[in-house]
């Protein structure tokens, strides 16, 4: 017998209250593994950005439009390297359910300032900015449409109409892009701003957002600071900030996932370390003369309480495992599910050293109260209760 | 004979709240290597704590106790936990094994605190085992034992290290006659073959035949001692 065996013998003592306790912990650890793989790849399109890349929106919000003057202002400011600009389009084919993710841009300097993420073969580059009524679509788009180069598709808007009433522009198929990694997300296209400026009946002379990129990242605070004040008073007041925190507050405007899951996660691990502290607190409580006896035998305090820690430790990490090996398991099957939704979900070695680090911490915390009660332990009061 | 124990002047008091409750003071004995002393006193007379002075596992208020002619009173925590382990085996009226562990596991538990090889655990624990006759119930739980087999199993337990000195409170105090005697004999045999210097309170009159010598505890006092015959 080694003192693991007697550690052991102790944690599964209570079958059915060691296996309740075990599946509490091992649910916790799956919710995390599996919303901590979430939300990398919520995170991961935004990590993956230029560091020199700056948004300009309308200050009430992004959805709010900005005049299209307001790129050639931009451009003028010294420190910018190339901007552009995209609106949302709206757009759906066929069928209003059949939504896409649409960009009007203005062609050559979009591909400028997103070189990197929108690949595109020169051929095809060359098409797609000849031709007004061309649009290039992401790999993934193409695919799921059934979309090949050269094919005319009518694409409508749930936003603009043409003077004559009409909803649907048509656009030929000159690009197909690909993304900058293998799991970049790729369903989305853009098409020329000019062909829907000069068609359209409202919204004339606005677009979306604007997108430049710097000539140094370092220079991005002023350069924003200097933009923002250019436009300050105006009707359009702007609001500038890098690529990244844009993305990353539009992300927290869809729901505001990033916060649901940390409460989400920190509701279940506030309920486990009141479960488990309530178990181990409980499963010393009822050892006590156990524990007295083994103090009488010459078991040192120290030793009790090494062993009632260990007891703890060893509960949440079973559990924690066990938790993570199903939320590998159950993003890997996620993964196929949600690949357009999310193509880069994944539980990474961050995940899991933060799982690691939490476990560790849960037996921790709940195996130090009753290990140091265990530890305190008077023989001579333990023994005279019977 | 050499003495074993030697209790001089030793005080045992207790706190409880403002007031403070003097168990013995003054108290003297001396225990020879290989005797066996019964205990005997009305309940509340301080057997168990006097015990629990002799066994280390509290401390006197005054007084010096020696154990083969070294004070064991002014040991520290860890040392006494260390001198308990060495040298004395505890028997209890509740038997008090281990709910979860086998009887042969229950019988190793001391042994873990020792440096010996697995093999050699295994060879200690089968000994003894077959000394208190249980080889055959080696893989049965505390639960499918009867009181007199956990008896049993707890008297290997504190024989297994091989201790000089057993103390046991009431070791019969929750078994019927027959089975009590059983144990008994158990004691004896250990006191009388393997030399074990056992200390046991009992205040069965039956029990304390066994014994070479009974001390009557009453007010902190012996109040007469008898040889056995
Ligand atoms: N830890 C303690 N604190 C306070 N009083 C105690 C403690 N242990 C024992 N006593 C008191 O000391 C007296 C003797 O107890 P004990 O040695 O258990 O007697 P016995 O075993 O002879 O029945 C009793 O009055 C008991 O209440
Ligand atoms: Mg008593």
């Amino acid at each position: 017998m080694s003192e693991l065996h007697l550690i052991w013998r102790n944690l599964v003592r209570r079958k059915l209250r060691f296996a309740l306790t075990l599946f509490a912990i091992f649910i916790a650890f799956l919710i995390f593994g599996v919303l901590g793989g979430v939300r990398t790849a919520l995170q991961s399109g935004v990590d993956l950005m230029a560091d020199n890349r700056l948004v300009t929106v309308n200050k009430i919000n992004f959805t709010q439009p900005l005049p299209i003057s307001y790129l050639n202002k931009v451009r003028a400011i010294d420190g910018v390297q190339v901007a552009s600009h995209s609106g949302w389009f709206g757009a759906y084919v066929r069928d209003s359910r059949n939504v896409i993710v649409a960009f009007a841009i203005e062609p050559e300097s979009y591909l400028q300032v997103y070189g990197d993420e929108i690949r595109l073969d020169p051929a095809q580059r060359e098409a797609f900015l000849r031709n007004r009524q061309g649009m290039i679509a992401g790999e993934a788009l193409a695919k799921a449409q059934g979309w090949k180069l050269g094919d005319r598709i009518p694409v409508q808007s749930n936003i603009f109409s043409r003077s004559d009433g009409s909803t649907t522009w048509e656009m030929v198929v000159e690009g197909i892009f690909r993304g900058k990694e293998e799991s970049s997300d790729t369903r989305r296209m853009y098409f020329h701003y000019d062909y829907l400026n000069e068609s359209r009946a409202i919204g004339k002379d606005f677009t979306g957002i604007i997108v430049f990129n710097t000539v140094n990242p370092a220079r991005n605070e002023t350069i924003a600071r200097q933009i923002d004040a250019l436009f300050a008073n105006s009707f359009y007041e702007t609001q500038t900030d890098t690529a990244k925190a844009f993305n990353k507050a539009f992300i927290a405007q869809l729901g505001n996932i990033a916060m649901i899951i940390t409460s989400v996660v920190s509701a279940a691990f506030f309920t486990i370390l009141l479960i488990v502290g309530n178990t181990m607190m409980l499963a010393i409580r009822e050892r006590t003369t156990e524990i007295a006896v083994m103090k009488t035998l010459g078991f040192r305090s120290e030793r009790i309480f090494r062993m009632v820690l260990a007891e703890s430790m060893f509960l949440s990490l079973l559990g924690g495992l066990l938790g993570i090996a199903a939320a590998l398991m159950a993003v890997a099957g996620l993964h196929k599910a949600l690949a357009g939704v999310l193509p880069d979900l994944s539980l990474g070695p961050a995940v899991i050293a933060q799982a690691l680090a939490i476990m560790l911490a849960l037996g921790l915390v709940t195996g130090l109260l009753p290990a140091f009660a265990a530890m305190r332990l008077n023989i001579v009061t333990a023994l005279g209760r019977n | 004979m050499t003495k074993l124990f030697e209790l001089h002047d030793v005080a045992k008091r207790f706190q409880r709240g403002k007031e403070s409750i003097t168990i013995f003071d003054g108290l003297s004995l001396g225990i020879e290597e290989g005797d066996f002393v019964a205990i005997m006193g009305p309940s509340g007379s301080g057997k168990t704590t006097l015990l629990n002075l002799l066994g280390g596992v509290d401390q006197p208020s005054a007084g010096e106790i020696r154990f083969a002619g070294s004070r064991i009173d002014s040991l520290s925590e860890t040392g006494l936990a260390a001198w308990r382990a060495a040298n004395v085996g505890f028997i209890f009226q509740f038997y008090n094994l281990m709910p979860m562990l086998s009887a042969e596991r229950n019988v190793e538990l001391p042994l873990l605190l020792t440096s010996l090889s697995r093999a050699r655990r295994r060879q200690s624990v089968e000994a003894a085992l077959k000394l208190v006759g249980l080889e055959d119930r080696a893989r049965h739980l505390p639960k499918e034992l009867s009181g007199g087999q956990q008896q049993r199993v707890a008297i290997a337990r504190a024989v297994v290290s091989d201790p000089k000195l057993l103390l046991c409170d009431e070791p019969t105090g929750d078994l019927d006659r027959a089975t009590a005697d059983e144990i008994l004999k158990m004691l004896s045999l250990l006191n009388n073959e393997f030399g074990k210097t056992i200390v046991m309170v009992t205040h069965d009159p039956e029990a304390a035949k066994y014994a070479k010598r009974v001390l009557h505890l009453d007010k902190g006092r012996f109040a007469g001692e008898e040889l056995a015959a």
